[in-house]
């Protein structure tokens, strides 16, 4: 027998990974980016004239218009409101669904299948065009955010929450079976304890986010602060503009170090 | 336990009970109960329809505004913004980095710019660079680029800061002078997780991409807070499908991106 | 040639760890440095290629003052020392032939550097290193995928691929086990005997030290208390540099 071909090559080094991918990859990314400049009419021009008139908008902008403190002090409170109810239901609705997405509780493919595709739909759909949609139903005023809240913080919550139902530990489960519980009781003694304090953390960080969105939700009529923003805008009422988003960020920085300090202690 | 434990738990859960209650009165109390308008049920049943009977014609249409042109843009939008808060990012990720940075007060300084950016809702940004720029998507590009620079630099500077120096030393010692030891031992350390946090804020921007047009900024916004406000529900269905579409496959491409980083 | 004129190096906080070193050592000597941790064995290595300050004294490399270097002649400088290191310091999110190539950024200009560009000849130095170390099937894996005796054989590599007159090791071997301590150890001699590569290297093991070295340098609270040829290193000697008998850990045994 002949020494075979393949031992002779297994002494010689081996080939370099080829440099086409990396190449390719600027290639597309460069095509990308001058194709999008392309279709939005991107110009330096109109960079340069707009950049010394955003630095003068920036300069307006302070000091903010302490006095206007008062007067958005109540629409300030309505955005916290509706981010509270929110977050609430849509903390209540994502935990059913999140188990049902979850395939350890449930094994069945019809349930947990589509449970995901509607999770996934719904996390396309960012806040704002939830709002929008909302204001067309429900009319302008709190409402349409509360909803548009509840779907944007269910898609968040479900998302994180079905991930960490999906990590627990199946031994509780299996007591549970075998002392013949129900799929009720064998998902509140078996699994609901596990799980109750990350939903709890999820929640929070819900709500935290919410926040940050019920503030400009009213941009498009639904409610909270955010309606102030254009009424100001549009009379060039910059330092009035300052104050709302120095207000918000107040109010964001409030609750970030509560919920955090909360979330410590749940751990 | 003792019975005094067991009635300081006690105490506490019903303070804490308490708290929620009240929490949740006053919640309430600022939101006008909803009324079930006539006209709420007919408007979600018709926006149902419409997303099960889009108006498909509106997909192209040689003449004008069509669908596919305004995802296009709304894409080109995210694409671009995305594209220059990653160059513009670079410079405060590694300033804000305590490993890399030379002196405290670039560290704070540069933290406190990545902080005041974060400050501002992307969709006020672009309500502010419309005031400067005037409406149109160039306004919209300029208020995801700037505004996701906030949160991309605070990210990689975190990333920057756990890496591991010790190639660093290895690189002096074969005569390597700062930038070469900086692009050697550093830059291959950051790429992959740069790479992944700038897809992450694509996806982010993309969403973003689809409201711009609400306030005047370009995108599919537009054509859709316009189709709302003449109830033209059809026009509503096929624009909602388009967007779904559109975000589910990037979103699809971009995690598959993301977790091959890794 | 290394020479050490009167060198002496105190830290800020008052530690002197180098107390008038004055010695030379030759072209083609296999040197091991011995003492206690904290002796100065790590400072008298890294001020050779100057990874340390020394406050007082001065270096000189081949008649050349690396103390007095500045700027681009001092990374020429150090273009012509390798240095290996205890925990290899490979970038190892790279692959082996980056981390090898990386020895031979002092060869070129930054911007070529920037891009990545290394030219042609330059991989055949960086794959014929990684074949002294028997290591060329590895070539492109990513280096964090080795285990720790071929990490520190990449870094042999890179030393080589340096084409350095002289090797410094620091601790080459104390994050291995002794079967690939052995190989390391090996490698290092093989060099040293075959391309006359001198090596500055501390250990910590007395019967490596003894195996390896043809010259021994002790060092005790950094001053030179032993330095001769490794005939004359005996066990009296060795306590001597240690202050008190050797320990059963500072032997590795089974070699």
């Amino acid at each position: 027998m002949k020494e075979t071909p393949v031992e002779l090559s297994s002494c010689t080094p081996p080939m370099p990974p080829s440099k086409k991918k990396p190449l390719f990859t600027i290639f597309i990314v460069l095509v990308l980016v001058t194709g999008s400049g392309w279709q939005i009419g991107f110009s330096i021009t109109d960079l340069t004239a707009g950049l010394p008139e955003m630095g003068s908008l920036l300069v307006q902008l302070v000091p903010p218009d302490w006095t206007y403190f008062g007067e958005v002090t109540s629409p300030m409170m309505e955005t916290i409101q509706m981010a509270v109810l929110g977050t609430t239901f849509g903390g209540l609705i994502a935990f059913p669904l999140s188990m049902l997405a979850a395939s350890n509780i449930f094994h069945t493919n019809w349930i947990t299948v589509p449970s995901r595709l509607l999770l996934n739909l719904i996390r396309t759909l960012p806040e704002l065009l939830l709002a929008a949609l909302f204001v067309a139903i429900f009319g302008i005023g709190p409402v349409p955010g509360v909803f548009a809240l509840m779907m944007f913080s269910l898609g968040i919550i479900a998302k994180l929450f079905f991930e960490s139902v999906e990590a627990i530990d199946s031994g509780p489960m299996e007591a549970m079976t075998a002392v013949g519980a129900n799929k009720l009781k064998w998902m509140m003694f078996g699994v609901v304890p596990q799980v109750m304090s990350s939903f709890m953390s999820f929640f929070l960080y819900a709500f935290e986010i919410n926040i940050r969105a019920a503030a400009v939700l009213g941009l498009v009529g639904a409610g909270g602060i955010g309606l102030y923003y254009e009424q100001n805008l549009g009379f060039f009422e910059y330092a009035r503009v300052s104050t709302i988003i120095v207000y918000s960020l107040i109010v964001v920085l409030v609750i970030d170090f509560l919920s955090t300090r909360i979330r410590e202690k749940l751990q | 336990m003792k019975p005094q434990e067991i009635w300081k738990r006690n105490t506490k859960r019903i303070l804490i009970a308490v708290v929620v209650l009240l929490i949740y009165i006053w919640a309430f109390s600022g939101i006008p109960v909803i009324q079930i308008k006539e006209t709420s049920g007919e408007v979600f049943s018709s926006i149902m329809s419409g997303i099960f009977s889009p108006d498909w014609g509106y997909v192209y249409d040689p003449a004008g505004e069509d669908l596919l042109r305004t995802l296009l843009e709304t894409l080109a939008i995210a694409l671009l913004g995305t594209f220059i808060s990653s160059l513009l990012c670079i410079p405060f990720s590694f300033m804000a980095a305590r490993n890399i940075a030379k002196t405290k007060f670039m560290v704070g300084t540069s933290k406190s710019v990545l902080s005041f950016i974060r400050v501002f809702p992307d969709i006020v940004l672009a309500l502010l660079f419309i005031k400067a720029v005037g409406p149109g998507p160039f306004a919209g590009v300029l208020a995801l680029g700037i505004g996701a620079v906030g949160m991309l630099g605070k990210l990689i500077a975190e990333s920057v800061e756990s890496i591991d120096l010790s190639a660093r030393e290895a690189l002096i010692a074969t005569g390597g002078n700062p930038v070469k030891t900086f692009m050697f031992a550093v830059v291959p350390q950051v790429l992959p997780n740069f790479f992944s946090f700038v897809l992450y804020r694509f996806e982010v921007n993309l969403r973003a991409a689809t409201i711009l047009g609400v306030i005047g900024a370009g995108g599919i916004g537009a054509p859709l807070i316009f189709a709302l406000s003449v109830r033209d529900w059809e026009r509503v269905g096929i624009i909602l499908l388009g967007i779904i579409v559109m975000v589910t496959i990037l979103d699809a491409i971009s995690s598959r991106i993301r977790s091959r980083l890794i | 040639m290394i020479e050490f004129n009167h060198v002496s190096k105190v830290y800020p906080n008052g530690t002197t760890a180098l107390n008038e070193v004055d010695l030379q050592i030759e072209d083609g000597e296999f040197v091991v440095v011995v003492g206690l941790s904290g002796a100065g064995k790590s400072t008298f290595l890294r001020s050779i290629n100057r990874l340390h300050e020394v406050t007082e004294g001065e270096i000189l490399i081949n008649g050349e003052s690396i103390t007095k270097a500045r700027g681009s002649s001092l990374y020429r400088m150090r273009r012509e020392i390798g240095m290996i290191f205890q925990n290899f310091n490979l970038v190892r999110r790279s692959s082996v032939m980056r981390n090898v190539l990386s020895g031979r950024v002092g060869y070129h200009s930054t911007l070529r550097m920037i891009l990545g560009l290394f030219p042609r000849e330059d991989k055949d130095i960086a794959m014929q290193a990684l074949e002294r170390v028997n290591l060329q099937e590895k070539a492109y894996s990513r280096a964090d995928e080795l285990s720790g005796g071929q990490q520190q054989r990449v870094s042999i590599a890179r030393a080589l691929a340096q084409e350095a007159k002289l090797i410094l090791a620091d601790e080459p071997v104390a994050s291995l086990d002794p079967m690939t301590t052995k190989q390391v150890m090996d490698d290092l001699a093989r060099i040293n005997k075959e391309l006359n590569m001198t090596m500055v290297v501390n250990l910590h093991f007395i019967d490596v030290a003894r195996q390896y070295a043809t010259r021994i340098i002790g060092l005790r609270e950094g001053e030179v208390v032993f330095d001769g040829p490794v005939g004359q290193a005996t066990d009296e000697i060795f306590s001597d540099i240690y202050g008190r008998p050797v320990h059963k850990d500072e032997m590795l045994g089974e070699m």
